[in-house]
């Protein structure tokens, strides 16, 4: 896998495990992955499916378990603090919720500061400055910005404020860890559309996480689906809504609410939801979805699938598609 | 629908304000609302436009030393809820009207189990309060934790809102405004901290219980998705006031408030084409609204007697009426 050249980053056989008094969360669970140069690569799965901890073992937050994340051909598997300075800069990340990512007791213009600073940026106080107003200018936001703090402004807005702290080291790689999901459809579309535009204009390349498959079908150029800790599907995006083939994949389709007739004829139909996603502590034996699967057989609770490739670039974990 | 003689719920012109430090917040600008008997209504807007307030003003939830309501009517039946005595509200809380909070998580008390909780509801709302036995309160508890599709019910009660997922937290949550036989349900944002797996199973389940019962109900959401499968007429509400009701149907179809479209085509499609691009700005300060149509500062096609005149409602067909002055010709 390593030897695929446009590849920005690849991670391999990624498990992270936390050890709590209850027993061992697989939180992630042997995952592999690659995120090409200059796509977004969208990660998708239901809350507690491990998401997030995937992203910010990518980021350096977390030490991960067992495995390997490779950057640019560097194996850069070891914890944040011994990463070196020109990696951080390389990879950054946006947080879910603007409103405890950002610190309520800095003003915008400290909170942008201190990216420059430390990555050493910008040379004099005069050029942090213009770099501050380049940063707001970049993301809408009028210059008076600066000396407000974050409590004084709204929730979209302070996306756009998290979205500039990510993109003033001039990273290669940003994570987008829920960008908009606690905020309303119009600012959405506002904030994607910003993404999708400094992601040509950067050349950026994107690890999007999601759990908002009709969001996911308009950013992602290839997407996986996460549960429990273990990825079920990876595929192009079009092909994936077009033929999506594990059942969870299934049930997620189906559980979108849409706003059009013809959205709805996308849907796979005769499938319901049922169930919830269980506690990653108690993972169920064989495959984790087993006991919400409505295509369940007797070889599911006993035995793991493996990933296979069905078609090109589309490859299921499920043993409707072992053989 | 909107003349048809005996509407179950009216709100007539309500303004809702809440007094704080700076001055005076408008939020309810005058809102005017109807459900009929047995009707699914669906109630969308962005964050902050006021859905919750109405709905707690209906409720008379609302606190009222920083909250004031200096106009306005809200007729249950005929009646002013905002006139009613304690007794009546009580009853009207207990028999008639209830409600589905957003997170299911504050809504209950953390250190009681849901049997507790469950069963003081049913005390409520049983009429002969005390001479109720025991055993039966516990029999209706079980049996409503069974009408939500809970499994397991007894083991349910004994446990404490901690340990059971968000899903079954919301299940009772709807439980508990079951134990009466409701009239009006009003549901704010039953599913918006939920999985969309979870989610769409809360959502099917109100729509089946709603046909079930044939109460009417009140869904609110800020996705517009949510409510299209679930009711029969929708009202979009920008900054405490409607700007547009039709038939959902309809709604989808036409949308014809400049905020109704751009809300419609902000939302990120299955179909895929990309993101509409937004709408500009974000919900005005109540604490200074903008005079006239409070949309004109964010509206593409504002124009000038937007800006100093507030738009009644024009009817554009027999159902569909749009608050805005595009469509003035249409009376």
């Amino acid at each position: 896998m390593i030897t695929l050249t446009n590849n920005i980053l690849t991670v391999e056989q990624l498990k992270k495990y936390f050890f709590t008094y209850q027993g061992i969360v697989k939180a992630v669970d042997r995952i592999s992955f690659s995120v090409e140069e200059g796509e977004t690569f969208g990660l998708v799965g239901e809350s507690g499916s491990g998401k997030s901890t995937v992203a910010y073992t990518v980021v350096g937050m977390y030490r991960p378990t067992e495995g390997k994340i490779v950057y640019r051909g560097k194996d850069i598997s070891q914890e944040s603090k011994k990463r070196p300075h020109t990696l951080k800069k390389e990879i950054q990340i946006a947080f879910q919720d603007p409103g405890t990512s950002l610190n309520p007791a800095m003003n915008i213009k400290q909170i942008l500061e201190l990216p420059l600073k430390v990555h050493n940026i910008s040379k004099n106080h005069k050029d942090c400055i213009d770099k501050i107003k380049e940063l707001l200018k970049m993301v809408q936001l009028p210059v008076s910005y600066m000396y407000k703090y974050p409590s004084m402004i709204g929730g979209g807005e302070k996306q756009m404020v998290a979205i500039a702290r990510a993109l003033a080291t001039n990273p290669s790689f940003v994570l987008l860890d829920e960008p908009t999901s606690a905020l309303d459809v119009s600012v959405q579309a506002k904030i994607i559309n910003m993404l999708i535009r400094f992601q040509k204009e950067f050349s950026l390349s994107y690890l999007f996480i999601t759990h908002d498959l009709s969001l996911m079908r308009n950013v992602a150029s290839r997407v996986a689906i996460m549960y429990l800790g273990k990825i079920c599907e990876i595929a192009p995006t079009s092909e994936f809504f077009k033929n999506p083939l594990h059942p969870y994949t299934q049930m997620l389709l189906s559980s979108i609410s849409v706003i059009s007739d013809e959205e709805e004829a996308l849907k796979p139909r005769k499938i319901i939801s049922t169930g919830e996603i269980p506690s990653p502590v108690n993972v169920p034996p064989g495959c984790s979805f087993h006991l919400r699967c409505p295509k369940k057989m007797d070889i599911c609770s006993q035995e793991d699938p493996v990933m296979v490739e069905v078609s090109k670039e589309h490859t299921v974990r499920c043993h409707l598609y072992t053989k | 629908m909107n003349f048809m003689p005996n509407p179950l719920l009216e709100i007539k012109d309500l303004h809702v304000w809440f007094k704080v430090f700076e001055g005076i917040l408008k939020v309810l600008d005058g809102v005017n609302f109807t459900v009929q008997p047995g009707e699914k209504v669906g109630l969308v807007g962005e964050m902050g436009c006021g859905k919750t307030t109405t709905m707690k003003a209906i409720m008379r939830l609302l606190p009222m030393p920083p909250a004031i309501i200096p106009k306005g009517e809200i007729l249950f039946k005929g009646k002013d809820i905002l006139k009613m005595g304690q007794v009546k509200l009580r009853q009207i809380r207990k028999k008639e009207i209830s409600m589905i909070f957003q997170d299911p998580t504050a809504a209950l008390n953390p250190v009681f189990t849901v049997g507790t909780q469950l069963q003081d509801a049913v005390r409520f709302a049983e009429k002969s309060g005390k001479n109720t036995e025991k055993e039966d309160i516990r029999t209706r508890a079980i049996q409503v934790l069974k009408e939500v599709s809970l499994p397991d019910p007894e083991r349910v009660l004994q446990n404490y809102p901690i340990q059971l997922s968000g899903g079954m937290r919301q299940r009772v949550c709807i439980s508990m405004a079951l134990v009466s036989t409701n009239e009006l349900l009003i549901a704010d944002e039953p599913g918006t901290s939920l999985d969309v797996t979870i989610k769409d199973q809360i959502l099917r389940l109100l729509k089946e219980l709603g046909e079930k019962r044939d109460t009417s109900i009140i869904l609110i959401s800020h996705a517009l998705g949510a409510v299209r499968g679930m009711t029969d007429r929708l009202y979009v509400m920008y900054a405490g006031s409607m700007v547009e009701v039709a038939k959902t149907k309809d709604l989808f179809a036409h949308p014809l408030h400049p905020y109704s479209q751009g809300l419609l085509a902000a939302t990120p499609r299955l179909t895929g084409g990309g993101i509409g691009e937004g709408i500009d700005g974000r919900i005005p300060e109540y604490i200074n609204p903008p005079k006239g149509c409070r949309f004109h500062p964010r509206c593409k096609d504002a124009m000038p007697v937007c800006k100093d005149k507030k738009p009644p409602f024009f009817k554009v067909d027999e159902n569909h009426e749009v608050a805005c002055f595009l469509f003035q010709n249409c009376r």
